[in-house]
């Protein structure tokens, strides 16, 4: 039995960008991204800084999984979506709060700190920042 | 620069081959593969494989394979690039021929799937091809992902349902007369629709089985021609990277990778996408069959579905595509499944492909796509009379 159990320090090291939003921004040609990095995978330019990402954003794409990853198979049906942050920074996370048969396209989701992961029997457990739909204002 | 053929193939049946080990099928292929060339020893070694550290507990697969095939002494590598490991081994053993330091190099791929027998542990394996941190991490299988470009790929182009079903029905169709296949039957296009779905909206009929298997070929820097002075050579090969996580590509269903690697390969084999007269692409779910066929520019983007709707792809056709039966039906032994194209290239064109012959087609291409499109293998082979 195999499966991707994140360990104490990975999950220490991944904190800001999974618990705070905290990316890279590229100065030379406006890239942004999660993780940081010190190269740009656009441009080349190492003139990059850490930036702190918007909470909320726009669901681009989505997919549902039925049949997941050893450690996961608790979650299913679980939605995987591709984000679009307010500032226009792509990423991926879990959508959560939410059936998946609800979810469209362009829908306002926001993040809200979530458990991702339980390792194992009496493992480690990891939270990251998953996104709900944003709730009537 | 000096030339590069291919001399000998083999190959071992796909499927759940409980008897046989991950040692047991590399050295059916490669003794196969030496026997068919004529040769007894080589002077290299390169094996293609992706998961055997996690699925068979078995790294260091270089001087494992060379043990048991009795090669032990020659050098020896294990070549990993996720789904695309066996390219990346052919495509290593061509560089060391071209470099003048070897003369005749063996190409193992192998990949031992069943020993894992829970799906969701062969699925963690498969998604390390993901980023493990931002991917893996929130629970994406390589399925999932594949689903988000599906998506997006039928909302560009406005296909529908069905559009997808024309893939998988035409690589049953292919596999159900070869022999190694996996999936040896039909599909109809109501099994297509009514099949179920595993990542949203992606379905159990679009994508590839889970198996195992070992192809292997002998490369050589010398010509041997056959009995009907046929010859098979390596004329263009190229690889390329992308991003490595799909969420931070510019175009979910835009592979650069791809286009990079066949552009290499077309530029080295001197030939354009209307030169290829047969084709094996890595349809290890349908819409990245439809951008495989994309990417080596024999298709206008959007328009793939339709060349295989058409029958042009057909065995008989004007293009044919995955003659065999594709990742869909032949099978997808991952490390080993870029070795199974480039073999049943070779033997499409020296007339030895038997039930799957298309025709006699005298240039054609592989496609072997790692990850999401992040480490693309293309190879061209020419026949020589």
């Amino acid at each position: 039995m195999w499966a991707f159990n994140p360990s104490i320090p990975p999950i220490k090291r991944e904190m800001p960008s999974r618990y705070r939003l905290e990316g890279f921004e590229c100065h030379d040609c406006g890239f942004r991204s999660l993780p940081p990095r010190q190269v740009c995978p656009r441009c080349g330019s190492r003139n990059v800084s850490r930036v702190r990402l918007p909470r909320r954003g726009r669901v681009l794409q989505h997919a549902v999984v039925h049949s997941a990853p050893r450690g996961y198979e608790f979650y299913t049906p679980y939605v995987l979506a591709l984000i679009e942050l307010e500032d226009g920074t792509r990423i991926f996370s879990q959508l959560t709060d939410v059936d998946p048969e609800e979810v469209t396209q362009g829908m306002e989701v926001e993040a809200v700190l979530r458990k991702v992961r339980v390792g194992g029997h009496g493992g480690p457990v990891a939270y990251g920042l998953k996104f709900r739909p944003v709730l009537e204002r | 620069m000096r030339e590069v053929y291919v001399i000998g193939s083999g190959l071992t049946k796909i499927g759940n081959l409980w008897d046989k080990g991950l040692r047991d099928l590399a050295v059916e292929a490669g003794l196969a593969a030496m026997e068919e060339a004529g040769v007894e020893s080589v002077d290299a070694v390169f094996v293609g494989n992706m998961m055997s550290g996690i699925l068979n507990a078995q790294e260091n697969l270089g001087s494992y394979v060379a043990d048991y095939l009795g090669l032990s002494g020659v050098p020896a590598f294990k070549v990993e690039a996720a789904c695309a490991s066996g390219g990346a081994a052919v495509v290593s053993a061509a560089m060391a021929i071209k470099s003048g330091l070897f003369d005749r190099v063996l190409v193992v791929g192998v990949e031992k799937m069943s020993d894992m027998t829970a799906t969701e542990d062969v699925t963690s394996a498969l998604a390390t091809a993901s980023e493990a941190d931002y991917e893996l991490f929130w629970g994406a299988s390589f399925v999932s992902l594949n689903a988000l470009i599906m998506r997006a790929y039928a909302q560009r182009y406005g296909l529908k349902e069905e559009d997808f079903g024309w893939m998988p029905i035409l690589m049953h169709k292919n596999a159900s007369d070869v022999p190694y296949a996996q999936l040896r039957f039909p599909i109809t296009m109501e099994a297509y629709l009514s099949s179920p779905k595993i990542a949203d909206p992606i379905k159990l009929l679009d994508s590839a089985p889970m198996g195992d298997g070992s192809a292997a070929a002998v490369l050589s820097a010398s010509e041997r021609r056959d009995g009907e002075g046929i010859s098979v050579a390596l004329v263009g090969f190229g690889s390329a990277t992308d991003a490595m996580a799909l969420y931070t590509r510019e175009d979910l269903v835009e592979l650069k990778g791809a286009k990079l690697a066949a552009k290499r390969a077309m530029e080295m084999a001197e030939v354009t996408p209307r030169d290829l007269q047969v084709l094996e692409v890595h349809d290890a779910f349908s819409v990245m069959g439809y951008l495989n066929l994309e990417a080596l520019g024999v298709v206008e983007p959007g328009k793939a579905s339709r060349l295989i709707e058409s029958g042009d792809a057909d065995r008989s056709g004007s293009l044919p595509v995955n003659p065999e039966g594709g990742l869909k039906a032949r099978g997808h032994p991952v490390g080993a499944t870029g070795v199974y194209q480039f073999v049943e290239l070779y033997r499409q064109l020296s007339g030895r492909a038997g039930p799957a012959q298309a025709g006699s087609p005298e240039l054609g291409a592989a496609m072997n796509v790692g990850g999401t499109g992040s480490n693309v293998v293309v190879t061209i082979l020419r026949r020589v009379s």
